[in-house]
């Protein structure tokens, strides 16, 4: 269990966490979500003990990290890939980790067998890939058995192979009853591995909800597919309703939903072939909340889709 | 591949001395970078090879020197010499045991698996400290031997159960130690490499000149507290004017030591990693 609470970090008059407040609880993943800048990594130094909270605190297990005399039983935490001395071996890196902590040294071939470094265990670490590097972070993670698992962006630098790998980790960790906190800027990534969300931007709480009801917010739009699409754009439109037509003939109507763009396409006696309502992807949900949506879509080159505006 | 092997979060663990994890950790650490080896490696070449290149200078010499200056000679401290190059090696050394973790992040590492700083700061600065220490003396005895052995074509070498002798010997293996320990404050203060190595070698080399420019006797007044003066009043045999007592030398360094570390406890303690 994480709990923050009114946590506040300024760098002079910078307010880069603004009174946040919210708790992780065992048995989920929880993702934790920002674009760059929103506080993310901040937050999770606060939680590890690596910065002072300017104001408020975050605790895992009822106490500051700091606390924790042995914390890697408590709480395990991927930092960022390169936290480490690339002069050191991998083993000799979890066995210092290790023995700072009480854990028996059998432990280490344990975990670097659990992320697939074992045939690697004797290399040094700044011959390793990103994706390597961060599978020994979750190794060191993973080390003391902690109830209480921190990843700050895990998936940087891994392999399709090891992104399938790292997100049945998670759920398995969850499903053992450990609280997982995953911090990401890879919406997409969440969407397949979180089950709840927390989102932030300019250090402050935007969203802290379940992850279906993060991507079930009404989106409005509906996808409509029918042989009249030209003749059923102009009479939706003239009923009030939002219209593009895609190249393909297919509509996407906002303005109205899908019982009611049914109900008009019977109306006027028009087959409809398709009737989905649209769900926001986690981006658009995402973009919509951190109000960067304008700016993001602008830099996309939009050339299949024409409004119709007649 | 799923979490296999990971079980389902253990009892709480025997509550263990945090000291003792930290130094266990830390000898772990020093003992498994190769530029631990190779530093040490250079303390103990610093310390023999020029210890012996310099007693051999000396005896070439031998003859052109006054009476006065053979019936003065300090065979200890001139078979030591080489103390001044290796506490370079050693310092330098002492600066990567911290200032290595800030350069690759490690330090937050560090501080994730041992939260209390203080603690981590105490057991580096004792594991480096023994282990300085120990190649210090080693180095120090040899040369210490070396040297004898060349001075005794003079009949100028001296037995290490000559008065101050051993003192000597072992206030030289004190000194490289306490360098060292000066360069983890510096590379704990400034946290850059490059920057704690200047500082250090400023300290040592580049501080005694200005402060030798002052008009006397500010110059060996202040000169003397220094770390290097306190040092060599440490492996002085002969009485010199303007060094301290030996053990006003060891008082100094220590002062010099200890306050550095204090300072850099209460400094890595405050600041965000």
């Amino acid at each position: 269990m994480i709990v923050a609470e009114g946590l506040t970090k300024r760098y002079g008059d910078v307010v880069a966490v603004d009174d946040l407040s919210f708790s992780v609880p065992p048995g989920r993943v929880t993702g934790f979500l920002g674009p760059n800048g929103a506080g993310k990594t901040t937050t999770m130094r606060m939680l590890l003990g690596l910065a002072r909270p300017t104001g408020g605190s975050i605790q895992t297990n009822g106490r500051a990290y700091v606390e924790h005399a042995a914390p890697m039983h408590e709480v395990g935490a991927l930092l960022e890939a390169g936290a480490v001395h690339p002069g050191r071996k991998a083993r000799d890196h979890l066995c210092w980790l290790a023995r700072s902590n009480a854990i028996p040294l059998r432990r280490v071939d344990e975990v670097l067998g659990a992320v697939g470094l074992e045939s690697v265990a004797g290399k040094r670490i700044g011959t390793f890939s990103l994706g390597m590097n961060q599978r020994l972070g979750i190794a060191a993670a993973l080390l003391g058995d902690p109830g209480v698992l921190v990843f700050d962006e895990p998936v940087n630098g891994l392999d399709p192979e090891g992104i399938v790998w790292i997100r049945s980790l998670f759920r398995a960790l969850a499903q053992e009853g450990r609280t997982v906190f995953v911090s990401s800027h890879l919406m997409s990534e969440m969407a397949l591995t979180a089950d709840h969300v927390i989102v932030i931007g300019r250090g402050r709480l935007l969203a802290d909800s379940p992850m279906a009801e993060f991507t079930h917010r009404p989106a409005g739009a509906v996808l409509v597919r029918t042989p009249a699409s030209e003749q059923l754009a102009v009479l939706l439109t003239a009923d009030g309703a939002s219209v593009e037509v895609a190249d393909d003939g297919a509509l996407t109507v906002s303005g109205m939903n899908a019982p009611e763009v049914g109900t008009a396409a019977h109306r006027y006696g028009i087959a409809l072939h398709e009737l989905t309502p649209q769900h926001a992807s986690l981006e658009e949900a995402f973009f919509e909340l951190t109000g960067d949506a304008v700016e993001y879509h602008a830099a996309i080159p939009d050339a299949t889709d024409r409004k119709v505006t007649a | 591949m799923t979490a296999g092997s990971v079980s389902v979060p253990a009892a709480p663990p025997v509550r263990a001395n945090a000291l003792r994890l930290a130094l266990s950790a830390e000898a772990t650490k020093l003992r498994t970078v190769r530029s631990t080896m190779w530093a040490l490696l250079a303390t103990l070449v610093a310390t023999i090879g020029i210890g012996s290149l310099i007693a051999m200078a000396r005896v070439s010499r031998w003859d052109r020197l006054s009476l006065r200056e053979q019936l003065h000679f300090d065979a200890s401290a001139a078979s030591l010499r080489g103390i001044f190059l290796a506490q370079l090696v050693l310092g330098v050394l002492g600066v990567l045991v911290i200032s290595s973790e800030f350069a690759t992040g490690m330090i937050r590492t560090t501080f994730t698996a041992m939260p209390r700083r203080g603690t981590v700061l105490v057991a580096k600065a004792l594991v480096f400290a023994i282990v300085a220490f120990v190649v210090a003396l080693a180095g120090c005895l040899v040369a210490f031997a070396i040297g004898q052995s060349i001075f005794a074509q003079k009949h100028a070498g001296i037995s290490l159960s000559a008065p101050g002798a051993l003192r000597a010997v072992v206030g030289g293996a004190v000194y490289l130690m306490a360098v060292g320990l000066l360069g983890l404050v510096l590379g704990t203060l400034l946290r850059r490499t490059a920057g704690a190595i200047a500082t250090l070698f400023g300290l040592l080399l580049i501080l005694p000149l200005l402060v030798g420019a002052l008009p006397d006797p500010w110059n060996t007044d202040i000169s003397k507290y220094l770390p290097g003066d306190a040092g060599r009043a440490l492996f002085t045999v002969q009485p010199q004017s303007g060094l301290l007592s030996p053990f006003g030398g060891l008082v100094t360094l220590a002062v010099w030591v200890i306050g550095g570390l204090v300072v850099a406890g209460i400094v890595l303690s405050r600041r965000d990693a």
